[in-house]
């Protein structure tokens, strides 16, 4: 196991610089002056000028990427011309909201798709089954961000039942029970498409885990059907199911800008969008990078988690 | 068997509601419709009066959704096509030719693939500046590895077919062996990609509209419709929940008859 972490890890290393050389970029996509773009026509030479030195313009491209880098590895990854505040401290506040919407997202549609999907293949063709085929179908068509309008005209005005936006009340004491009341909504409209995709999957794979020879001689020598299901069948579903279930957490990710600009929840996300609208560069290198990390760090994850569950990845 | 049927009428019923609705974009400007970017403030956000009521500038919605399904899907299948056609050009490159421009281009695809998707997305318009134009561009480049790896897996199980030899051993170029011999593998699995991904990318285009950074108004685009009237939720939700429908009707009927398009190109994954 040291010697496949040790290898995936430095796998990582090209990873994180095409990452890195990316995310440099962004600044550089931009057809004309990037000071001027981000300062707007009103600007004064003098300003475009420090602001120029700031940024680093003045200097050749791969000299800027070293400096950048450098910067990045020490932690600073310059100042917002918005807020005026450095990016990290920015990105680092409201990470912490996006990181909860996301696990929240991943916990409920993970659990969600498990329950759906084992239901759905130990009973084929079911009621339940046909329903999780339909709404599979619904939740790849719909747009996640109009999902997330519907729930909030639906239980917050008109039923009331749930708060439409942010992450705490506004004059409340905040508290987990606040959280939690805020969390819902988006954490549903986020986890919805995932759940649907997860859910197929572990019935597709259960359904063919079901039909094995060892499945039988499960059964065959007596064992209750609830430990077939769960301990023969699903433990060696897993693998298939932690892949999904990867891809599913970057989706997640990205599927979070659009959720937290829906419910004003006050993430990185929502700060990224903010940051484009007000041309401000480094906060949207800053946000891009920290997400981009996160999903770096997750597929790492999962990759560790595949070792564990079939040790034979590991020799191969 | 009844099952299959069922399908093919639910895809029949999909590839009716999708012809009905590209032929309305294509003949909008000949359909007696209101003008889309006429501003009436009297009647602003009335459920009645027109067909489907009234935004909050009191312009038509049926017109808007008309000429915004012009926009939505012309972007959806433009992107779809720019990373197609990107995305099997390198995947081909990248599974024939072995050395470097395969080390260079699946580097590239395994970077692209380690941001997720609409971040990516987000990052580059952010470059670029928002618009419609860049947004597609964007979402092309995003786009186009999952193409990529798909066409690389394949010429990679035929380069070594004995077909395949065999017209190398009669002397045939590179180019004819592509052409004749390999392109032709590819083209039921492209097409299936494709027809799943032109709801993908109508998806996406409408998110990044949605987020104020594809299309600018006063342009009528079903994500930007929702994203404007998203502030007249509580007046008047039929100005939200009218371009959303619009856009879960297409993507569903896409997703449906793309399903079609796999069961019969490709009837080995059918499966219920």
């Amino acid at each position: 196991m040291r010697s496949y972490l040790a290898r995936r890890l430095l796998l990582l290393v090209p990873v994180l610089v095409g990452v890195s050389v990316v995310v440099f970029l962004v600044l550089h996509l931009s057809p004309g002056d990037p000071a001027e773009i981000m300062l707007g026509s009103q600007a004064t030479q003098e300003d475009l000028a420090r602001l120029r030195r700031e940024l680093g313009l003045t200097e050749p491209l791969h000299v800027q990427y070293v400096h950048w880098v450098a910067h990045v590895a020490r932690g600073d990854l310059g100042r917002s011309i918005w807020m005026k505040r450095p990016v990290l401290d920015e990105v680092l506040n409201r990470y912490k909201a996006t990181l909860v919407l996301t696990a929240s997202g991943l916990l409920l549609s993970t659990v969600g798709g498990i329950i759906l999907g084992v239901a759905s293949a130990v009973r084929p063709h079911s009621f339940l089954d046909r329903m999780s085929a339909v709404t599979s179908l619904f939740g790849a068509s719909m747009p996640v961000f109009w999902l997330g309008i519907v729930l909030m005209v639906v239980f917050s005005l008109w039923l009331g039942w749930l708060p439409a936006s942010g992450m705490w009340a506004p004059y409340g004491e905040g508290g987990l029970r606040d959280l939690l009341a805020h969390l819902v909504l988006p954490a549903v409209t986020l986890a919805a498409a995932s759940l649907t995709i997860i859910a197929r999957l572990t019935r597709s794979t259960m359904l063919e885990i079901l039909s094995q020879d060892y499945i039988r001689t499960a059964r065959a020598k007596g064992l209750v059907e609830q430990r077939v299901v769960f301990r023969h069948g699903l433990k060696n579903a897993l693998v298939p199911i932690v892949t999904v279930v990867g891809v599913q957490a970057g989706y997640l990710l990205g599927g979070a800008v659009l959720t937290e600009t829906v419910f004003a929840w006050p993430g990185v996300g929502l700060l990224m969008v903010q940051g484009i609208l007000a041309r401000d560069f480094p906060l949207v290198q800053g946000c891009v990078l920290v997400i981009a990390l996160t999903f770096v760090l997750i597929n790492l994850a999962v990759d560790l988690l595949y070792a564990w569950l079939d040790p034979r990845i590991q020799y191969e | 068997m009844s099952k299959r049927w069922g399908r093919n009428q639910l895809a029949l019923l999909a590839m009716i509601v999708l012809a009905g609705v590209v032929l309305a974009a294509c003949l909008a400007p000949y359909l007696p419709l209101a003008d889309p970017d006429a501003v009436d403030t009297v009647q602003r956000l009335r459920p009645l009066g027109h067909l489907l009521g009234t935004d909050e500038f009191g312009r038509d919605l049926l017109s808007r959704l008309v000429w915004g399904a012009r926009v939505s899907l012309l972007a959806g299948a433009a992107t779809a096509a720019a990373a197609m056609l990107i995305g099997v050009l390198l995947g081909v490159l990248s599974g024939y030719y072995a050395g470097w421009p395969e080390t260079v281009i699946m580097r590239l695809t395994d970077i692209l693939m380690a941001f997720p998707y609409i971040l990516l997305a987000i990052a580059i318009v952010a470059g670029l500046g928002p618009g419609l134009r860049n947004a597609m561009i964007a979402i092309a480049i995003v786009g186009f590895p999952i193409y990529t790896r798909l066409v690389r897996g394949i010429v990679l199980s035929v380069r070594g077919r004995e077909f395949v030899e065999a017209a190398r051993a009669l002397g045939s170029t590179d180019r004819l062996i592509l052409a004749r011999h390999i392109v032709p593998q590819l083209l039921s699995p492209v097409i299936v990609a494709f027809s799943l991904d032109v709801g993908a990318k109508i998806l996406a285009t409408a998110g990044l509209s949605f987020l104020g950074l594809g299309t600018q108004p006063p342009t009528a685009d079903w994500g930007s419709m929702l994203a404007t009237g998203r502030q007249f939720v509580i007046l008047s939700p039929h100005v939200v929940l009218l371009p959303g429908l619009a856009i879960f009707v297409i993507v569903l009927a896409l997703n449906l008859v793309g399903d079609a398009l796999r069961d019969f190109l490709d009837p080995r994954t059918y499966s219920s």
